[in-house]
């Protein structure tokens, strides 16, 4: 059933990139017909999706595998940096809607420091995505929270894949699915992407984000009390410009944090009334 | 000291990073917290960079970087 879709995007990924291979591609050129977001900074979404999914994580948790657990696809998997420099795309029929699912780089942060990790970032804070599934690699946890802790400040819309269960068993670590969701507000799934395992659950937690069902609210992380007062300071200017869907307060922080490439983006996706927003901001 | 001074299979534990704004921000986003528990692992053939174990991955960092994490001498 799934084999139906398959092709088709198969095809188009190939055509676009031609004879060039994917490791020559430059990831940043954003008029390259394979860039995950239009000119606008919206996701590109298929005509005949009714939601687009993306998959973010650090390098090396499995989101590939989870990628192609989800769609039936077979993107090339592999240990090396910098394989999924260029998203791939695929699809998946669920409870009658189709979803469309688009695989990230690897990042370990939102501060994005390479071209890979700035597709990835820009997808997630300026793509407007349906739903972001954070996978994270259930043997190394703490390190993984980071940035699902990040991700929660741009949106609420997140489901927590925890993959590669079973390497975590072997390794006699035992994750707390439940306490795990509590602690972040965040609904929880365990997968074993490889065996295809807990991939259902995952697409029914992704289907009631995309209904409505159920609407997370993530607990966010609280900086220190300078920070928190900066923030109070200078989102009444952000709030009256920020025409955006991104939180005010996470424009705050990145303005507090001097964050130039992400103003950059800004300016760059929500030109037309905002260009002087982030001026604005500063300025006061 | 820095992790430039740990030698191949040693470990310590991060004590401070050298190192302001975004460059600190990313140390941090790598894994590099003070107090937790870094070990060296390889060095490239030419010795830079070297390998690190941090939170439960591998993380290679050039000497320049290196040299800005302090640990538990």
């Amino acid at each position: 059933m799934q084999g139906a879709f398959t092709s088709t995007v198969d095809v188009t990924v190939k055509k676009s990139i031609g004879i060039q291979s994917l490791a020559m591609m430059d990831a940043q050129c954003s008029s390259c017909a394979l860039n995950p977001l239009t000119d606008s900074g919206q996701l590109a979404r298929e005509g005949s999706a009714d939601a687009t999914v993306v998959l973010a994580g650090n390098p090396n948790v499995g989101k590939t595998s989870v990628f192609n657990a989800l769609t039936g696809l077979r993107q090339h998997t592999g240990n090396w940096p910098g394989k999924t420099v260029l998203q791939a795309r695929g699809f998946y029929p669920h409870r009658d809607k189709r979803i469309e699912v688009v695989d990230l780089p690897g990042t370990y942060s939102l501060s994005a420091r390479s071209p890979e990790e700035e597709v990835a970032r820009d997808a997630i804070c300026f793509g407007n995505p349906d739903v972001t599934v954070v996978v994270v690699d259930a043997t190394a946890l703490e390190r993984n929270l980071n940035l699902v802790l990040q991700i929660a400040e741009v949106s609420d819309r997140i489901v927590v894949c925890v993959n590669l269960l079973d390497e975590a068993r072997r390794k006699h670590v035992w994750v707390d699915l439940k306490e795990l969701a509590l602690e972040l507000g965040l609904p929880v799934v365990g997968t074993v992407a490889l065996a295809r395992r807990g991939i259902l659950e995952l697409k029914d937690a992704i289907d009631q984000i995309v209904t409505g069902q159920m609407s997370p609210s993530p607990k966010k992380p609280v900086y220190s009390e300078d920070v928190e007062a900066a923030i109070v300071g200078i989102v009444p200017s952000i709030q009256e410009i920020n025409h955006t869907s991104l939180p005010d307060r996470w424009i705050a922080l990145r303005i507090l944090e001097g964050d130039d490439s992400i103003l950059g983006k800004l300016e760059q996706f929500y030109r037309r009334d905002d260009a002087t927003m982030t001026e604005q901001a500063m300025a006061s | 000291m820095t992790l430039l001074d740990l030698s191949l299979g040693e470990s310590s534990s991060v004590l401070k990073l050298d190192a302001e704004g975004a460059d600190r921000r990313r140390l941090m986003d790598l894994g590099f917290i003070p107090g937790s528990r870094v070990e060296a692992l390889r060095r490239s053939p030419l010795g830079d960079p070297v390998a690190y174990r941090i939170r439960g991955a591998v993380i290679a960092l050039r000497r320049a970087d290196a040299g800005r994490i302090h640990i538990d001498g």
